[in-house]
């Protein structure tokens, strides 16, 4: 069929987005621009938000080819506090893979590994106060962590068992922390953005001294959430850290299903007259940098950040996806930017801190730690093992007090309980 | 408690508008953690006035414009009832509350569930809802049974001012979110159906008695507006007047119920009433399928079937957007009322 009408115009082109790397590519990035390290201007915490602009469309990175921390986003942190981050790191690395190994063997239903992305959740985790509050997405597991939040209750939660805080209602890894001033994460995208700029405002009105921080991935950034959330955040001045982690995937579909392909992440910013960094998400000293900067902005009353990490989702979305369907598994090996957990651990050997011998120490102590509380956790139950909380928990919560259609209801699943197992007295000593 | 005027508690004639407006200031004073905020209301007070004044008097911090951004607003009350507040926020037309619906749905409604009670969302949505108002069909529609289908949500609506501003306070001091329509066609007199009579005002109302200061009429107590015998109306805001009205003019002893609260649902009175009487007409203004009535149908069959002696009448709008121009032939008035009332008892016929 052709077009009809105006025959002197050219046809009308979709243009649809495609990665440049699919299964079995050969993988050359040589076209990325990274700049050189310590190059970036650091401007006042409390500067106008357009001094911060240039950084948008650059890149904030510390740590040089060389190992060595360099420029003005140089944190200077004690070898103490850095050795504490690579701790966590590793950590979260040995905490993924075990989880991961677990979901695997019919322990739970699904996991999510953060492995590449560790720098993105620990760093900001240590810049920020401990009291700040964090809503997080779903691959943040390192917030948690840095924060010394049991790995136990974080396992009983993953395995739904009868000493899940959660009750078994959520999907595992959506952990909610209040103690730990950690939100509870919600399945659907985005959604998070304007409930952490609603908790910063009120933090305000309040005239508290705490700040909120948000993370999401690149590709729900296109989530309305997040623009609404940009606008009131800009509109009030809010004292909240937008973090913005552009892992270049979002399940199959590449950054540029999201504008990566017209400009960077943190060049939104620009267009909401907002404070923007873009930071080498794989360097952690950077990421700390950047997140102490927007931290102190925020403190200081001179409003909101967004910042983008710049990084790499080295594994696949969660269990349930295989990445080697859509993308080139070179891509992994070739990233520019190398790993986030290597590249410290180089840095503390660089700086005469660490050693490998240590570091192998360190990974079995946490391999070991991390057996012993899945050990723990698995003598609550496993998922589908029997071991979960009482059925009339599944109408609790729905609202403060039972109303009677939900009075009814768990009279109801009681009773489907007693039909299929008539011995049946109480949920704990179910089959 | 449920409010009867006493006497430390002066009763004066308030409208609709006043008696939110009143519900807000009351609470304002009583909760520090009270924030009101949406488009326009802040020093404008909103466009229907229902926030008027209260900026001026608790100042910007509490009472604030809003971005045109439902997702934002419901959103970040989300955020607010996380730190400790209890927002009341205005959605400014109902027609306008989809863009809000996942940070109510997803979010608002579920959190308290999801995070097992650390996190809750005590958020009151205020909404004008409902037609006659020549408002075509983007300033008309009635969703509150999506509302109703959601887990977590309490859905309110009020038929006079004493109610409006008992169930506005329970509502904001419920730990629950509550989405609180409010029947604009009502805001400014009892509106009874027949459009082409003169508008009675509120001041002729006993519904406009309202007393000063604190009181609140709990959420899920329906209201007995009127006792008899031949058959059980179920009905809410504006239609609690339509219907009352139609029902005098054909001189049928109907009882009355004005639910008040959808969910919870007053389920209690509604059985009372039909088993007494062994007819049921359910009156919205809502379109038709799966509609409110439709649930309220069912639970009647469910519960008071051998009681029943017609088939339970649904009197609706009809399943079309709300037109502007052809509006009461779209609202369930008299005409409609009169004849399911006729259905149901075949005598008056």
């Amino acid at each position: 069929m052709t077009a009809p009408g105006r025959s002197n115009l050219p046809p009308l082109k979709l243009h649809v987005p495609e990665p440049k790397f699919r299964p079995g590519d050969v993988v050359d990035y040589s076209d990325l621009a990274i700049p050189p390290a310590g190059a970036q201007p650091r401007p006042d915490e409390t500067c106008a938000a357009d001094q911060s602009h240039p950084l948008c469309l650059d890149l904030v990175r510390v740590l040089d080819e060389e190992h060595r921390a360099v420029g003005p986003w140089d944190p200077k942190l004690d070898p103490d506090t850095l050795r504490r981050m690579l701790r966590t790191m590793a950590l979260t690395r040995a905490f993924d893979e075990r989880m991961y190994r677990g979901q695997r063997q019919g322990k739970t239903s699904f996991y999510m590994k953060c492995t590449g992305e560790e720098a993105t959740s620990i760093a900001p985790a240590m810049a920020l106060a401990d009291d700040d509050m964090v809503f997080p997405s779903y691959r943040q597991q390192g917030i948690l962590l840095a924060r010394g939040y049991p790995m136990v209750e974080m396992i009983n939660q993953i395995y739904s068992n009868r000493a899940d805080k959660l009750k078994g209602r959520q999907l595992p890894i959506m952990y909610s922390a209040r103690e730990a001033s950690f939100f509870s994460i919600s399945g659907n995208l985005a959604t998070q953005y304007p409930q952490a700029v609603g908790w910063a405002m009120a933090s305000a009105i309040r005239g508290d001294t705490r700040i909120a921080a948000a993370w999401l991935g690149e590709g729900s950034s296109a989530e309305g959430d997040f623009h609404s959330a940009m606008t009131f955040a800009s509109v009030y001045n809010a004292p909240v850290v937008f973090n913005l982690v552009n892992n270049q995937w979002a399940i199959s579909s590449f950054s540029g299903f999201a504008g990566a392909e017209r400009t960077t992440f943190a060049a939104r910013a620009i267009g909401y007259g907002m404070a923007g960094l873009r930071v080498d998400g794989n360097d952690a000293l950077a990421v700390y940098a950047a997140t102490r900067w927007a931290a102190n902005r925020a403190r200081a009353n001179a409003g909101p950040t967004l910042i983008e990490h710049f990084t790499y989702r080295a594994e696949g979305h969660s269990t349930s996806d295989d990445p080697g369907q859509y993308r080139s598994t070179q891509e992994r090996g070739e990233w520019p930017l190398g790993d986030p957990l290597t590249r410290l651990q180089q840095h503390l050997i660089a700086l005469g801190e660490w050693s490998h011998e240590a570091h192998e120490e360190m990974d079995r102590a946490l391999a070991d730690e991390v057996k012993a509380a899945t050990r723990e956790a698995e003598k609550n139950g496993t998922l589908g093992h029997g071991l979960h909380h009482p059925f009339r928990t599944m109408f609790e919560d729905v609202f403060e007090e039972l109303p009677w259609h939900l009075k009814e209801q768990s009279a109801q699943a009681i009773r489907e309980r007693k039909i299929k197992w008539p011995t049946w007295t109480d949920d704990r000593e179910a089959p | 408690m449920s409010g009867a005027a006493t006497s430390e508690n002066p009763v004066r004639r308030l409208n609709m508008i006043e008696a939110i407006n009143e519900a807000l200031d009351v609470m304002m004073a009583r909760d520090p953690d009270v924030v009101v905020m949406g488009e326009d209301v802040g020093y404008f007070g909103g466009v229907f006035r229902a926030t008027a004044g209260l900026q001026a008097k608790y100042g910007k911090t509490r009472v604030f414009d809003t971005p045109i951004s439902e997702c934002g607003i419901i959103g970040v009350a989300v955020g607010m009832g996380a730190y400790g507040l209890r927002p009341v926020p205005e959605i400014q037309f109902a027609d306008y509350i989809y863009p809000g619906l996942d940070q109510l749905v997803s979010e608002a409604a579920r959190l308290r569930y999801r995070s097992a009670g650390e996190f809750t969302a005590p958020m009151t949505v205020r909404s004008p809802f409902g037609g006659g108002i020549f408002g075509g069909q983007t300033h008309s529609q009635s969703p509150e049974a999506m509302f109703t289908h959601v887990a977590g949500l309490k859905t309110v609506v009020p038929a006079t001012p004493y109610d409006a501003k008992g169930l506005l306070i329970a509502a904001i001091e419920d730990n629950d979110p509550v989405i609180f329509f409010e029947p604009k066609r009502i805001y400014n007199g009892p509106f009874n159906g027949f459009y082409d009579r003169p508008v009675e005002p509120w001041a002729k109302h006993a519904g406009s008695e309202v007393p000063e200061g604190y009181y609140s009429i709990p959420l899920g107590k329906a209201r007995i507006v009127r006792e008899g015998e031949a058959m059980t109306v179920l009905a809410y805001g504006t239609m609690v007047h339509v219907v009352t009205a139609v029902l005098a003019e054909k001189g049928v002893d109907a009882e009355i119920i004005d639910l008040r609260t959808l969910v919870p649902l007053d389920i209690a009175a509604v059985e009372r009433s039909v088993q007494k009487t062994g007819k049921c007409m359910i009156v919205h203004e809502a379109t038709r399928t799966s509609g409110f009535g439709a649930e309220l149908a069912a639970l009647v069959q469910e519960r008071c079937f051998y009681h029943l002696e017609a088939p339970i009448e649904r009197v609706t709008g009809f399943d079309t957007p709300y037109p502007h121009s052809l509006e009461w032939a779209y609202f369930p008035g008299p005409v409609r009322i009169g004849e399911a009332v006729d259905r149901l008892l075949p005598k008056n016929l």
